[in-house]
């Protein structure tokens, strides 16, 4: 237990080491979730279009 | 490189590539956080307070190493008009933005337990919230026009000018009295930093660099699928004229 406290205080620097990797974390999950979420987005707005009939021809002619 | 600058290619190409880039870049930070927080010894200066290190200087690198390659592509797009060199600019930038967020962050919370400050006006500390601010540039001035072409374009001119901060970054320790220290890992003469600290640096830089490919790719496939709606909408407004020749001219 007390190794725990030990290493949880950093050797007296908790209140900035923590915050960092922290930070780090968040921005990390920042980016996939807000970019996962666009993916998904355009892929639904794509999947109305294809439903729809439209664009299948175009999107076949990429390929 | 042309036959890779083809969106139906890229598609295929990153579809296979993504899933091994994820794992890696897992495998890697996971490694880089344990290393760092459990392995790498205390400092015998800084004590614990280096394990930020860890965090900082990947981010550091990141953040001017994804603008080097956001002027890049903007040049390509300029010259060449390769229809995914936009794409891959327009997708790093927010991306850039975030390491270098990261990076102040980081550096500010090591700056005050070491330097007994928050932030000073020093060369490396201003001209990486330069970059910061450029890349933020970037992004609203890309976003500016009705036209996608034209933002894209005027973005591709501001981030080559704004390509004169790269070495202002890398060279400013040398160049002007800092508080921040000069370079220990990529310096003339080899890394002045242990082993037992350099190699869970630099597993995590790669991790933070598989990381970024990855989530590159993936904004660049949504912005790709983003330009087919645009077109099959343009194709629907349209309905007159040939749907065909209509999503044709607005491909990427």
């Amino acid at each position: 237990m007390d190794a725990i406290a030990q290493y949880l205080a950093m050797g007296g620097y908790a209140r900035f080491v923590w915050p960092a990797y922290g930070v780090a974390v968040i921005v990390l999950a920042v980016m996939v979730i807000a970019s996962v979420a666009g993916w998904r987005r355009q892929q639904r707005l794509w999947a109305v279009i294809e439903a729809a009939g439209h664009g299948r021809r175009r999107a076949s002619a990429r390929r | 490189m042309h036959r890779f600058a083809n969106p139906a290619r890229f598609m295929r190409l990153s579809s296979a590539l993504m899933p091994w880039c994820a794992a890696a870049a897992a495998a890697c930070l996971l490694a880089g956080f344990y290393l760092a927080l459990f392995v790498a010894p205390p400092d015998y200066q800084q004590g614990e307070a280096v394990r930020i290190m860890f965090i900082h200087v990947p981010a550091a690198w990141m953040a001017s190493f994804v603008y080097g390659l956001m002027a890049l592509a903007s040049a390509v797009a300029l010259i060449w008009r390769h229809p995914l060199a936009d794409i891959a600019a327009q997708g790093a930038a927010p991306l850039g933005a975030g390491f270098t967020l990261l990076c102040l962050v980081t550096g500010s919370l090591w700056g005050e337990p070491m330097w007994g400050t928050w932030w000073v006006w020093d060369a490396r500390l201003t001209s990486v919230l330069v970059l910061f601010f450029l890349y933020l540039g970037y992004i609203a001035l890309v976003n500016a026009f009705d036209d996608p072409t034209r933002g894209a374009r005027a973005g591709a001119v501001l981030a080559l000018v704004g390509v004169v901060n790269l070495p202002i970054i890398k060279f400013s320790v040398d160049w002007w009295n800092t508080l921040h220290q000069p370079a220990s890992v990529f310096r003339m003469g080899g890394p002045t930093i242990d082993r037992s600290m350099l190699i869970p640096l630099l597993i995590m830089a790669v991790g933070f660099m598989l990381f970024f490919a990855w989530v590159l790719m993936l904004r660049m496939r949504t912005a790709i699928v983003a330009s087919r709606v645009r077109a099959a909408r343009m194709g629907e407004i349209t309905a007159t004229e040939p749907p065909e020749r209509t999503a044709a001219e607005s491909l990427p």
